[in-house]
């Protein structure tokens, strides 16, 4: 009984414990404050890798390519058809990819893709990626902020998904998917989060009344937005006037989105051979066969494509503002970059490239010796996953463009080769029975079978390898705090030696003093722990408000979103994470006070007595 | 524990779980030993010495030097006996004190109480039997200073006991100790800090320590060593009416010869050997 008495006294009269407390509660806040954020940032990335490859990966070896991609799909069927989902087959062979920008030419090494973005779109979530959805204008909506809370409708496209589904101009956005919505930045994300969702659910406000929609999510398509359309064929207009008015004199270029004015040392346009450059980021297209009322991506492209292999004259468009057959969705780090505004401070994004505008691109050819191929392709949508290594790296083209170019197409029985096939599993759990199956199918020479996590396992397992330091790191706090118990309790033992000397006059056992000790330094680390781990949950609760506070005080962003791509530091609390720091700091409490605590209990009563 | 022959249950002052009653058996037995040993010609009627050494020795070792503090003190204190022992500082009072309560162990020589050898007990039954049979007082005072006078002197039976029985018992342990406390007349200050309380307060608070776990000897070191002489003679007086009213077995170590002729019989240590035994005035 004593035991437990004494040790709430002198919990509550031994102000000095309160340091050690104080230490135990930091070192626990300061691990589960950085647990959850790098949890989070793994969760986030893992998501974003996860959403841009697919479950399961079958490449070949060579850029060749599998000559034969369905038979393989089919292949893959038989071996596995049980666990699959979707499946999508794609062509991967790097390229440059050049534009131009006032007036100069960028060129930037990139990643080509060629995919059916129909298939894409069910293997992985490809069109929460693409800013014509973000920005709501693929579902024909205008957006805009105002001062007042939740995303303003400016106008919508009659005819556009949301028009159908009964948004009027002036109404305003508050809640999508259930999240409350504050402004456009925060509609973006929310939409972009809507992954594996059939409808976006939206929540509306007209004349006071609060409405509940459903938008279905669109399909990701090659085919332009209106407002991009728009655009091209302002650019496209542009072009034929400079042209006519010109002639015979030389051409000015348009220079992307920004033209510039026309200077008298011009080159003379070069609108009819698709392998030279185009003026602008724009080429009038070749002839197209069917007619413009017949969508773009419903025309068969080989009829497309045929005019396209042998270069012919200028042709007149029935539609100016139809795209090239050729067709990507561009990363959105190939072509952005942040200007800070001289005048005010703000920093802006410039887009380099828009969507509507033409691109130059090279590759090689398959076979031997690859030989540089080029093609002129239109930017429908700009892709943005929030992973930079794939942002800054990553087309994706439309395939038959570059099996089209790449000559991977068989002349005689029009079988189409393909890289690599991605596979999409009706539960992720299987991978590992998935992958042991394909890899005994498909001879390891030619193929390597891989999840999305073995693919980018560096990747990860650097981010494993950095929690895993910091989290040792960050122990190293918990085990000074067990430090500082220890000395704290020796100096308590000696301060209390007379004490210890009457107890067991009174006739306390060894053990008992001992438990007094313990029970301290239990104590302790539950107090301190405990606090600890409300201190650092709620510091997790409140990280974003934190953030702005701090960044309020020292009036310079902690967290740039436009570095790190996420609009709020993302966090993910493990609760067996939480109980692990919690109980180590417990056990390194209880730990600490052993030694003084078997000193108090070894003491011999007279010696204790006699202290003064 | 053992329990070398079945005993009759005590009445204990408060109800006991069973590993208690195991251990009151055991006091008993020590009680009421097989055969009595010598009796005792001063004080007649009493059989068995209620505590008893034999050529105690004790030295401690310093490096290499060997500093004997006993040299073979054999002491018998009957039941009910009030002794002094008196000696200069370095005659080894206290140290005999510290062997006879179980504090310290002798190097030689035995400590016998109520008939049954003790010295050789495990660590664990000392600390038992000091707990159940000694009340000790320090010359300075030695109360708990995070502690009420209240939690002080109730702490030999919160030692005693599981922290269950406690609960269980937690009023009428109060009012055993309020009622020591009014005896020893601190009844206004039970809610008091020993840093609250005077010398002479401080050290009625041991006593009343010492008394509530109703002890068979009391082993007072300088009780008055820090007190004026009047608050001397007050807390003599106290446990001299102790010793009478309720026959409290009470051994004293004093360097004071007025203090000590309180006692029934006065023993001089020098050199760590008795020197003389005389009988008090």
């Amino acid at each position: 009984m004593y035991k437990l008495q004494l040790c709430l006294r002198y919990l509550r009269t031994r102000w000095i414990a309160m340091a050690s407390i104080i230490s135990v509660m930091l070192g626990v806040a300061t691990m589960i404050v950085v647990n959850s954020v790098m949890a989070g940032f793994a969760t986030e990335m893992r998501e974003r890798i996860h959403g841009i490859l697919a479950d399961i990966v079958v490449e070949t070896h060579t850029l060749d390519g599998d000559p034969d991609a369905a038979r393989r799909m089919q292949e893959i069927m038989e071996v596995a058809g049980d666990y699959v989902e979707a499946m999508t087959a794609t062509v991967e062979v790097y390229g440059m990819i050049s534009f131009k920008y006032r007036g100069q030419v960028i060129t930037r090494p990139v990643t080509l893709i060629g995919i059916d973005p129909k298939t894409k779109g069910e293997v992985s979530p490809l069109v929460t990626n693409l800013a014509s959805f973000t920005s709501g204008r693929r579902m024909g909506l205008a957006l805009a902020d105002d001062a007042v809370a939740g995303c303003l409708v400016a106008g919508v496209l009659p005819g556009s998904s949301a028009h159908t589904a009964g948004i009027h101009a002036g109404d305003r956005i508050t809640l999508c998917n259930g999240s409350p919505v504050e402004d456009t930045k925060e509609l973006a994300s929310r939409l972009k989060n809507s992954i594996d969702r059939k409808t976006i659910e939206l929540a509306i406000v007209r004349d006071q009344t609060t409405l509940a929609l459903n938008l279905p999510v669109p399909s990701p398509s090659w085919t332009l937005t209106t407002e991009a359309r728009g655009h091209r064929r302002i650019l496209v207009e542009l072009e034929r006037r400079r042209l006519e008015w010109n002639q015979p004199q030389q051409v000015v270029p348009a220079g992307g989105s920004q033209p510039l004015p026309p200077t008298p040392e011009q080159t003379p346009p070069n609108l009819d051979v698709p392998p030279g450059f185009p003026p602008g980021n724009l080429v009038p297209p070749p002839e197209i066969g069917p007619s413009p009322a017949v969508p773009p991506s419903t025309r068969s492209l080989d009829s497309l494509l045929a005019p396209y292999a042998e270069p012919a004259g200028p042709i007149e468009l029935a539609d100016p503002a139809d795209p090239l057959p050729a067709r990507i969705f561009i990363g959105a780090g190939l072509i952005e970059f942040p200007i800070e505004d001289k005048e005010t401070g703000e920093i802006r994004i410039e887009r380099m490239v828009l969507a509507g505008e033409d691109v130059r691109i090279t590759t090689v050819s398959a076979g031997r010796p690859p030989e540089p191929r080029h093609f002129t392709a239109t930017v429908v949508d700009v892709f943005k996953s929030g992973m930079s290594e794939y942002d800054s790296n990553l087309v994706f083209c439309n395939i038959e463009q570059l099996q089209q170019t790449r000559g991977m197409i068989d002349p005689s029985t029009g079988d189409r080769a393909v890289t690599s096939i991605q596979v999409k599993l009706k539960n992720f759990e299987d991978a590992d029975v998935v992958v042991k199956r394909l890899r005994a199918a498909f001879p390891a020479h030619i193929y390597s079978v891989r999840t999305w996590q073995q693919k980018q396992g560096p990747l990860l397992a650097a981010v494993e390898l950095e929690t895993g330091i910091l989290n040792i790191l960050l122990f190293l706090i918990i085990a000074v705090a067990g430090f500082g118990i220890l000395a704290i309790f020796y100096m308590i033992v000696v301060e209390k030696t007379r004490d210890i000397g009457i107890l067991k006059a009174l006739g306390a056992s060894r053990q008992g003093i001992m438990s007094i000790f313990l029970g301290y330094g239990l104590a302790l680390g539950v107090v301190g722990s405990g606090v600890g781990v409300l201190l650092g949950l709620t510091f997790v609760y409140y990280i974003n408000e934190i953030e702005k506070g701090i960044t309020w005080l020292l009036g310079r962003k902690v967290f740039d979103e436009t570095i790190y791509y996420f609009p709020e530091i993302p966090t993910a609390v493990s609760p067996l994470t939480v109980g692990c720091v919690a109980l180590g700091a417990v056990g390194i409490a209880v730990l600490a006070s052993i030694l003084p605590a078997r000193r108090a209990a070894t003491l011999r009563p007279v010696q204790a007595l006699r202290y003064e | 524990m053992s329990t070398p022959q079945p005993a009759p249950q005590q009445t204990p002052p408060i109800p006991q779980d069973v590993s208690q009653q195991a251990r009151d058996a055991w006091a008993t037995a020590i009680a009421s030993p097989a055969a009595p040993k010598a009796t005792l010609d001063h004080l007649p009627g009493t059989s068995t010495p209620r505590l008893r050494c034999i050529a105690l020795e004790k030295s401690y070792r310093k490096g290499e030097l060997i500093i004997p503090v006993l040299r073979g003190v054999d002491l018998e204190l009957a039941q009910g006996e009030f002794l002094s022992v008196v000696g200069q500082s370095g005659s080894g009072k206290s140290t005999l004190l510290h062997v006879l309560g179980l504090l310290d162990a002798p190097s030689v020589g035995e400590v016998h109480c109520d008939g049954r050898r003790i010295d050789n007990l495990k660590e664990r039954q000392r600390d038992t039997l000091r707990n159940r049979n000694f009340g000790f007082i320090f010359q300075s005072y030695h109360l708990l200073p995070e502690f009420t006078l209240l939690e002080n002197v109730v702490s030999p039976l919160a030692i005693r006991y599981s922290t269950l029985t406690w609960w269980r018992h937690r009023k009428a342990i109060r009012e055993q100790a309020l009622e020591i406390i009014d005896k020893v007349g601190l009844g206004h200050r039970v809610k008091h800090r020993p840093s609250e309380l005077s010398g002479g307060e401080m050290q009625r608070a041991a006593i009343a320590r010492a008394l509530i776990g109703q002890p068979r000897v009391l082993l007072a070191d300088e009780p008055t060593g820090n007190l004026d002489s009047s608050t001397g003679q007050e807390i003599m007086s106290l446990l001299a009416s102790l010793n009478e009213l309720q026959q409290l077995t009470i051994i004293m170590v004093t360097h004071d010869e007025r203090i000590a002729c309180r006692a029934h019989r006065i023993v001089r240590l020098d050199e760590g050997r008795v020197e003389t035994v005389s009988q008090a005035a």
